[in-house]
């Protein structure tokens, strides 16, 4: 790393600043300890805690149909993978049997969710980068998407639509008809993302060989979702432990190895037009059914350990109960995706400029209440 | 070679990007989705779905369907209702029956999470779809749903 030094009366010296926790460019609470040397990053030191609400400890006083609202709360922009998560760890520990008409919906919404997750990271990616006007048509697609949410589940963010052994109301009639209008609708929109941001010259020398990691490296940080697919290492829940519908359906994960900002770019752009034609798929075929199997009002599990991993629009979500055979979990554990994906921000940031950790840090898509639960 | 080549691409590409920016701008209101609120309020209409807040329909004698189960009050994780409750003699058959004083409701608490609704059975509270609940005071927030004077609708039981 160069020190400039024009003469020995002008030395060159680290000083400390502050990014955050009010911050536009840290996308929620995020406080970053930043030691610099001119522009040269130093060390970067993530503090958290500023939203921190106990989430796992108000998890053992609820029972597990209360639980999955709160999880609404950790990853907000994919709280429907989120709340199945929880559901998905709940059924295998009571060994339901889940309708295939469940299964389907579920794997429907979930990608609905990764994408409209996608659409709003890619607009405040733009925005983060200096274009200002990605972020309004991120937001117009994902308004559609928000629309469908708002007529079946009744929420457009935190939908809490699953319940252990379904969902709490069958799909509305109107469900079929909205999401082929608005897949039919984004297929003409996706590729002026491309024009409009992936081929901009400004944008690829913002993020072309920037914030670089290698394959070794998102191993052994535990990276995981576009962050660890980025740099090659093939890491998609979905493909690897599939869950709900998701084992027949066939679809490609989206790889990159160059491992630099552009290449976590790349992967997210790529995800958008797999959700797509894994919609595509199910959407035609939707099998008739319960849309959900009756459960106890008081749900107790059997006593023992269950672990239930996801892929979350951010990477691997893991839900780990411990039971002791009442109706609240002895301990809740979420291993959540952006807590790993933050702990490489130090080891992908140091020695490169403050404007490119801003860069850097949009192409991680940390969701701030997620890590700190 | 190559440095002019890179400004032609370099200008190509930007090019591009404001061709798209250009054809919203001839074509603005196409494909718009932005809504007039609250200009359009008198045509604006939410999903019959869309989770407002908590409410008792009452019909025409006053009467409501709400049995004081406190089913509704078990399920919620935040202890956002409250239901008061006294026992009284029914008149025809001379036994106890439990009948509700007070339904209360503090919406500042709920997360419109809909586990109330779905743990009643007799479907005496339902979502409305109002959202504009912003009040001065947060004791305007606290809200009993069953009407004074009203009661249980006759043969509901849970």
């Amino acid at each position: 790393m160069e020190t400039t030094i024009v003469n020995n009366d002008f030395k060159s010296e680290e000083y400390f600043i502050n990014m955050g926790p009010q911050h536009p460019a840290t996308h929620g609470v995020l406080r970053l300890l930043l030691t610099i040397d001119g522009e040269i990053i130093k060390k970067v030191e993530p503090d958290l805690g500023y939203i921190h609400r106990s989430i796992e400890k108000m998890c053992e006083r609820d029972s597990y149909q209360q639980i999955v609202h709160l999880t609404d709360r950790m990853d907000y922009l994919s709280s429907h993978i989120n709340n199945e998560a929880v559901c998905l760890a709940v059924e295998n520990a009571l060994q339901l049997e889940i309708p295939e008409r469940v299964k389907v919906i579920r794997t429907i919404i979930d990608e609905l969710t990764r994408i409209a997750s996608h659409t709003l990271w890619w607009g405040v990616m733009g925005m983060d980068v200096g274009a200002l006007t990605t972020y309004f048509y991120g937001f117009r697609d994902r308004e559609l998407i928000n629309d469908i949410f708002e007529e079946t589940c009744g929420a457009r963010l935190t939908m809490n639509y699953n319940i252990p052994g379904g969902l709490m109301y069958d799909i509305h009639p109107n469900f079929v008809k909205r999401v082929k209008s608005f897949i039919a609708h984004f297929k003409t929109k996706l590729p002026e993302y491309d024009s409009l941001l992936t081929g901009n010259v400004i944008f690829q020398k913002r993020t072309k060989g920037v914030g670089i990691l290698t394959k070794a490296d998102a191993i052994s940080f535990g990276a995981s979702g576009p962050v660890g697919r980025g740099s090659g290492y093939s890491c998609d829940v979905r493909k690897h432990h599939p869950y709900s519908a998701l084992d027949k359906v066939p679809f490609n994960e989206a790889l990159q190895t160059e491992g630099d900002s552009f290449a976590r770019y790349l992967v997210r752009i790529q995800e958008m037009w797999e959700s797509m034609s894994i919609i595509e798929q199910l959407i035609d075929n939707i099998p008739e059914g319960d849309y959900n199997v009756p459960t106890n009002a008081v749900i107790k599990l059997p006593k023992g350990e269950f672990y239930q991993r996801v892929e979350t629009a951010r990477g691997e979500l893991g839900v780990y109960i411990i039971s002791t055979g009442t109706k609240n979990p002895y301990r809740l554990k979420f291993r959540s995706p952006g807590f790993s994906n933050l702990s490489l921000l130090n080891h992908i940031a140091v020695g490169g400029k403050i404007g490119d950790l801003v860069a850097t840090m949009a192409t991680l898509d940390l969701v701030i209440p997620d890590i700190d639960r | 070679m190559s440095y002019f080549s890179e400004i032609y691409n370099g200008i190509k590409t930007l090019l591009t990007g404001m061709g798209v920016t250009g054809k919203y701008f001839l074509h603005s209101r196409k494909g718009a989705i932005t809504q007039q609120y609250p200009d359009n309020r008198d045509t604006l209409k939410m999903f019959d779905r869309f989770r407002g807040e908590v409410v008792m329909p009452h019909d025409e004698n006053n009467e409501h369907r709400c049995t004081g189960c406190q089913k509704c009050e078990i399920a919620c994780p935040n202890g956002t209702i409250e239901i008061i409750w006294d026992r009284a003699i029914e008149e025809e058959t001379g036994k106890k029956k439990k009948i509700i004083d007070k339904h209360i409701y503090h919406l500042g608490m709920c997360t419109m999470c809909g586990l109330c609704i779905e743990a009643c059975p007799t479907d005496a509270i339902k979502w409305a779809q109002n959202f504009e609940n912003s009040v001065y005071d947060r004791t305007q927030l606290t809200r009993v749903l069953n009407k004074p004077g009203s009661k249980v609708k006759a043969g509901v039981e849970d």
